[in-house]
């Protein structure tokens, strides 16, 4: 059914159609709408789980471990900062093996403080064993959260997921969303069964101390499961379309990448935007793409290789920052063609959007143009130089 | 010797007080119980991969957060709708309960999960190395508050730990110790017995980081009490309801077997500073025998 849904919302209620038996939060803006959503959901008997409140983002993190860890499907959101104070946890729980979902509300970091949307928060993440998916827009939010569970909680991967969104843009925007029926999700979503959990009828022994005879195969482990949801994404998409009628890819998805002669890699709701830029330029004859990344991890490098190795240039949008080194998705896409035998003859990069600067057409529109002239390294897109001359001598 | 769910194996050092109250403690729970163990020396050394000593449910996330998992663990018993039947243990030691896991505990205790906190309190950071705690007495030798020709080592006398705990309005609380077996092993038993958070604090000798001879632990406990420095009360709904009493023995027998206080042996003024410790807990808590009147049976 076709409703007119706030972004926040609409998880909320796809949250909700996934029937998670323990939600664990601690506000942070802009995630809050979610987990507000939710508590009404329970409070007004909708939805049979526990919602507990905590007193940090580091217990909502640790809370939703220890459910998960008895076999109860569970689920918990945050943004920023919140992050940032959940990494040590997220770094366990992926490393425990524990299908825990969440949602992300992507959101600039501090200092200085700023509560408006880039990647700094979630892409900082992505060292952490977590699937990273990201949402373009509301409705594939909602969708991702679906794929999320089913792919989390299966048993040859049994990984925390992410679903970053961008914070205020999707959180706070209102779109026309398809929602699901309980009965088609039920039909997608079987109920969680774990392999292992807390059991008084079967004891064992969760999180040991492992020594060096051990622990490297721990991480090698984890490591051939991201390879392993590389193949098992585009089969679960397939069951999901089978059911809900929308297609994904779901690793990658390419726009007018076909013949372009240019192309801009993206990843959130900026995608968007460019999409209606590619249709503007096409439509005055510029070969111009996208390829949007949904999955940074795991990261699709054959998908990727395949889609843009015949793409003379090249443009990686960054919403974030490696200080001091290449943006982070834009020395990843390098990455994927070194030593390759077809690669673009121009990769470009450029930070946009940092702490919710707003990506307009023009920005987008400056971006295949500068992709006319030299390759690029880590150039700032609406950068306002007069704010730089202050000076402390 | 019944069966234990804490199993022998384990790689604790000789005489640790820590591995004999966690044994009394999870046999006096029983099997159908789910234990979130802090990081420290208990989780080290009983559970190396790929054994375990533990015969009951049992789970390892951080140093910090067992309070935490343990809420998500009760609330999805709950949810499971058992919650009347598994009992909820989170424990840790002093450093993962009082410093750098107070918040999560405190969290614990203020949302009402039916779960029984067990500090294990050694009194310092032994699985690094006798580091100070926030549990560490005044005056203690510690590697990070070492007694030097400037200073007498720890400036800070204990949190107040259990004070903190009762605080929240919490249904039980109450101190223990390794040297009190069976007392242990009652408080364990009448705090599963009550709903919603629980906080009990074990008083646990360590040979290594009190150097200590590893046949004293009992002895070493015992006197911790038997001093007054280690009161051991019960709390329900906020009031004492019980207390041990003794016939209190100068601190100095409780100091002077144990090398962390070796160099106030000849401080005379320190001790007295630390009998005063004592003295004000045996006011506090009435902890001193009347004539007579009997020794509490029941403590």
């Amino acid at each position: 059914m076709k409703e007119f849904l706030e972004g926040s919302k609409a998880i909320a209620e796809i949250v909700k159609l996934c029937k998670p038996g323990v939600i664990s939060a601690y506000p942070i803006t802009p995630q809050t709408h979610i987990v507000e959503g939710l508590a009404q959901i329970v409070a007004d008997g909708k939805l049979n789980a526990q919602f507990v409140n905590v007193e940090s983002e580091h217990s909502a993190a640790s809370t939703v471990l220890g459910s998960v860890a008895c076999g109860v499907r569970s689920y918990t959101a945050t943004s920023s900062q919140g992050l940032f104070y959940m990494a040590e946890v997220l770094y366990n729980i992926a490393g425990m093996r524990l299908p825990v979902i969440m949602t992300t509300a992507a959101r600039a970091i501090s200092a200085p403080i700023n509560i408006w949307n880039d990647h700094q928060d979630v892409v900082s993440l992505r060292d952490s064993g977590w699937i990273q998916f990201h949402a373009e827009d509301i409705q594939e939010a909602v969708d991702l959260h679906l794929i999320a569970y089913r792919l989390g909680e299966d048993k040859s991967i049994m990984l925390p997921v992410m679903v970053c969104i961008d914070g205020f843009v999707l959180t706070h925007g209102v779109e026309n969303v398809n929602m699901p029926s309980q009965e088609e999700v039920d039909k997608f979503l079987p109920p969680y069964n774990a392999p292992y959990k807390l059991d008084v009828t079967n004891p064992m022994t969760l999180g040991p101390l492992v020594d060096p005879d051990f622990y490297t195969e721990t991480r090698f482990a984890l490591n051939e499961t991201h390879r392993e949801a590389l193949e098992l994404i585009p089969k679960i998409i397939l069951e999901f379309f089978k059911v809900f009628g929308r297609n994904y890819n779901g690793l990658i998805e390419g726009y007018q990448i076909k013949d372009a002669e240019r192309v801009i890699v993206a990843m959130g709701s900026v995608c968007g935007t460019i999409k209606e830029v590619v249709d503007e330029l096409r439509k005055k004859g510029k070969k111009v793409g996208l390829l949007k990344i949904t999955s940074l991890r795991p990261f699709p490098v054959a998908h990727i290789y395949e889609a843009l190795k015949n793409i003379p240039k090249v443009a990686v949008i960054d919403r974030a920052l490696s200080l001091g080194s290449f943006a982070p998705l834009a020395g990843e896409i390098r990455a994927v063609f070194f030593g390759k035998p077809k690669k673009p003859k121009i990769i470009s990069s450029f930070i946009v959007g940092l702490g919710g600067r707003d990506i307009t057409k023009e920005s987008i529109k400056e971006i295949f143009r500068l992709l006319t002239g030299k390759e690029k390294q880590g150039e700032f897109i609406d950068l306002k130089p007069e704010l730089l001359r202050e000076s402390y001598e | 010797m019944s069966k234990t769910l804490f199993n022998s194996g384990h790689t604790a050092c000789a005489g640790c007080g820590q591995s004999l109250a966690a044994r009394l403690v999870i046999d006096a729970a029983g099997p159908n119980t789910i234990v979130v163990n802090n990081t420290g020396c208990l989780e080290v050394f009983s559970t190396k991969y790929p054994e375990t000593s533990w015969g009951v449910p049992w789970i390892h996330s951080l140093f910090e957060n067992a309070a935490a998992v343990a809420s998500g663990v009760e609330s999805a018993v709950k949810y499971l709708g058992k919650g009347d039947q598994i009992n909820i243990i989170a424990q840790g030691g002093d450093g993962g309960t009082a410093d750098i896991g107070l918040q999560a505990l405190s969290g614990m205790l203020e949302r009402g999960h039916n779960i029984l906190y067990v500090c294990y309190d050694n009194e310092a950071y032994m699985n690094t190395g006798v580091q100070r705690s926030g549990l560490t007495p005044f005056d203690t030798n510690t590697t990070t508050s070492p007694a030097g020709s400037a200073s007498f080592g720890n400036l800070r006398p204990k949190k107040p730990m259990p004070e903190i705990a009762n605080a929240h309005g919490i249904p039980y609380v109450a101190t223990a110790s390794a040297g009190f077996a069976q007392d242990l092993q009652r408080k364990v038993k009448k705090a599963l017995s009550l709903k919603g958070p629980k906080y009990i604090q074990v008083h646990v000798p360590c040979p290594l980081g009190w150097r200590h001879e590893t046949n004293l632990t009992i002895q070493v406990a015992k006197l911790a009490v038997e001093t007054g420095l280690y009161p051991l009360v019960e709390y329900e709904n906020g009031i004492i309801s019980a207390r041990r009493q003794i016939t209190p023995k100068p601190v100095e027998e409780y100091l002077k077997v144990q090398g962390r206080f070796k160099h106030l042996l000849k401080n005379p003024e320190e001790i007295k500073k630390i009998q005063e410790i004592a003295d004000n807990n045996i006011k506090k808590y009435g902890l001193k025998v009347e004539p007579q009147q009997q020794v509490n049976p029941s403590a």
